[in-house]
């Protein structure tokens, strides 16, 4: 396959011209996304190919901007909806989780939503409480939508392709401190990554760490960090959270026997719950230490560098993690 | 401007069709043959009657909790819009979405909504959906009194007027936000003002004259499809039940509030202008509410027949 280096900003505004290249019913909206090429500047172009029919500058009203693109989406349109931070989605939480989740069911199967609705997540920018949170938890709780959360920049590239085709509404999260991270992409046209599909990023025998989004980054440093002391850890990426591919997570913890789970949200009633109590479920029998959940701290996400960076999981944390399950090999 | 006769007649036929089917409702819920909420529409009948004579099937329309009457006059099926309502899963939405999500996209209808205000945004995006593909069909979002307080409402209106999207804002204010006068709670002189700073028209209509109705969707939809942007309108009506079922409509409504709205029928009135013009007679309008009469029993029957849904549909339809 060949491939070209490219950022996960990069990345992710190739697949939205490739796709509206290949489906003029796709269009771009959202704040500051036309000439601006969005806060974060990652989409800088789009608006040149495209022009304003299709990369479409919105006034700031999130919930008026998704109930449109909801709207759109359910009347032969294929729009893509740009929130710009996570911690906005908040102000169209009607508008995604009574509308858009709910219609198809509602209308028995009549209604369609293919909606993408692309934010943001992840703190480490000293942008405080409410620019810096991973909220990806609340919409992976609602029947009816899809979740996405690209590590790399060739997961969000395929990821990114495979949601605007999807005939449901998709919810794709970018980790904002990713979007300068470089990395290997396909440059087929037509690379797209099916849903429901993790994938094992590095290969292990001893402990498993199964990670979303930037904190692959961080267990991938704990993974080095570990080899060196002679543990062997798997780093597994679930890549979506709805649809969840239990399967490879249990087989992984099957084959390893242990487990970190590490993600950005809050640790209380979020993802590494989740995917705890599915891997318990799995893997029970084979379960040799407590699996350990590593979440943001329960504290809105404070300002001041030194006290932001003690609330997000890092690498020393998962080592320690591991450390404390006292693996000994045989 | 005097309209066609056959649009009279049909717009009689719609009321009737309305009147007849939430008056079954009634029957069908104290009888115990549906369950959870009934919001009737009873009394408000000319507003959903003459905007959808206005508009075309390829058109869209959003609707509200109280939405059969909208359903029925946009084209939905009568025994399966009963079906639905009874949770049969010869429903429009297969018994899955019952009386407040009825839907029928093959006629426009994107679905009442149990939000108030919920279809705010849905219409204005199927008018953004409409305008980028290039199409002249134009979208209309039925709201209540209640609903012109959300701020969404505010929101799309700024969307629709900056873009100049082809949608059409009916407010029906049937004066009371469930059991709350709408004055107590709603600021400004009318609902219809609310547009005027958006630089979007708007116009307050008797909600009780079908025909009034009809000129003004008319004129709303004639500058949606120019490409004109759009309109606000306020249908001044009443319901004359409660807010659902349950609610017997009285203690906060006066008698002789209820009966002088009662007294302009929106049913009555048309008849009177029909017989007035000499359009029909009499025993013509009567054969039309006997056919009526009988389509409902035969949508009544159908639905009663039909099965519920198995159990093995509760998980299907979440996903496309």
């Amino acid at each position: 396959m060949s491939m070209r280096e490219m950022t996960y900003g990069e990345a992710v505004k190739e697949a939205i011209a490739e796709e509206m290249r290949r489906d003029p019913t796709v269009f771009l909206m959202g704040e500051d996304v036309g000439k601006a090429g969005t806060v974060f500047k990652v989409l800088l172009g789009l608006h040149d190919e495209f022009g304003d029919d299709r990369v479409i500058d919105t006034p700031i009203a999130e919930a008026g901007l998704v109930g449109l693109g909801v709207g759109a989406a359910l009347t032969g349109s294929r729009p893509i909806v740009d929130i710009m931070f996570g911690d906005f989605v908040t102000l169209a939480m009607d508008q995604i989780v009574n509308q858009a989740a709910k219609l198809r069911y509602m209308s028995g199967g009549q209604a369609t939503v293919p909606i993408t609705i692309r934010s943001t997540m992840g703190a480490g920018r000293s942008s405080a409480a409410q620019h810096s949170q991973s909220l990806h938890a609340w919409l992976a709780h609602i029947p009816g939508l899809k979740v996405a959360i690209p590590s790399t920049p060739a997961d969000a590239k395929g990821l990114f392709k495979t949601a605007v085709r999807d005939d449901n509404p998709v919810v794709i999260y970018e980790d904002k401190m990713m979007y300068a991270l470089k990395g290997m992409v396909p440059t087929e046209e037509d690379y797209t990554i099916p849903f429901g599909q993790a994938h094992i990023k590095r290969e292990g025998d001893d402990v498993t760490l199964i990670a979303t989004s930037s904190m692959i980054h961080v267990a991938l440093d704990a993974a080095d960090a570990l080899a060196e002391q002679g543990i062997s850890a798997e780093v597994v990426d679930p890549r979506t959270l709805v649809p969840l591919d239990s399967k490879t997570l249990i087989e992984s913890v099957v084959k390893t026997t242990r487990a970190v789970i590490i993600d950005e949200g809050y640790k209380s009633f979020g993802i590494t719950g989740e995917i705890a109590s599915t891997v318990y479920n799995g893997a029970f029998d084979y379960i040799d230490a407590p699996i350990v959940r590593l979440g943001a701290m329960d504290v809105p996400v404070p300002f001041s560098k030194p006290l932001e960076d003690a609330t997000i999981p890092t690498a020393e944390d998962v080592i320690k993690a591991v450390q404390d399950m006292k693996i000994i090999h045989r | 401007m005097s309209l066609p006769s056959e649009i009279l007649i049909k717009m009689y036929r719609a009321m009737l069709r309305i009147r007849r089917f939430e008056e079954q409702i009634w029957e069908v819920y104290t009888g115990g043959l549906m369950h959870g909420l009934a919001h009737l529409y009873i009394g408000e009948e000319a507003v959903a009657v003459g905007v959808c004579a206005a508009l075309r099937d390829d058109d869209f329309i959003t609707s509200t909790h109280r939405g059969h009457g909208h359903c029925v006059a946009k084209g939905g099926n009568l025994e399966a819009m009963m079906a639905e309502v009874m949770g049969r899963v010869t429903g429009h939405c297969r018994g899955k979405g019952g009386s407040m999500h009825i839907a029928d996209m093959s006629v426009g209808i994107l679905g009442a909504n149990g939000i108030v205000g919920g279809g705010f945004g849905i219409a204005t995006g199927a008018a953004l959906s409409a305008q980028k593909r290039g199409t002249d069909q134009v979208a209309v979002c039925f709201f209540g009194d209640g609903a012109s307080n959300q701020g969404i409402f505010f929101e799309v209106m700024n969307f629709a007027a900056i873009w100049k999207l082809p949608v059409i804002y009916v407010c029906e204010n049937n004066h009371y936000g469930e059991y709350t006068p709408t004055g107590n709670v709603t600021a400004g002189k009318s609902i219809a003002d609310r547009s005027l700073p958006f630089g979007i028209p708007s116009t307050t209509v008797d909600g009780s004259d079908a025909i009034a109705v009809y000129e003004a969707t008319a004129e709303a939809v004639e500058r949606a499809r120019k490409g004109d942007g759009a309109t606000l309108i306020e249908c001044d009506t009443y319901r004359y039940r409660g807010h659902h079922v349950g609610d017997p409509g009285e203690g906060y409504r006066t008698k002789e509030e209820i009966e002088s709205w009662m007294a302009k029928d929106p049913i009555q009135l048309l008849r009177t202008k029909i017989l007035d013009d000499n359009i029909a007679s009499g025993a013509e309008l009567d054969a039309e509410e006997r056919e009526v009469e009988k389509e409902m029993e035969n949508a009544l029957e159908a639905a009663k027949a039909a099965p519920y849904p198995d159990v093995e549909e509760v998980n299907q339809h979440v996903y496309a």
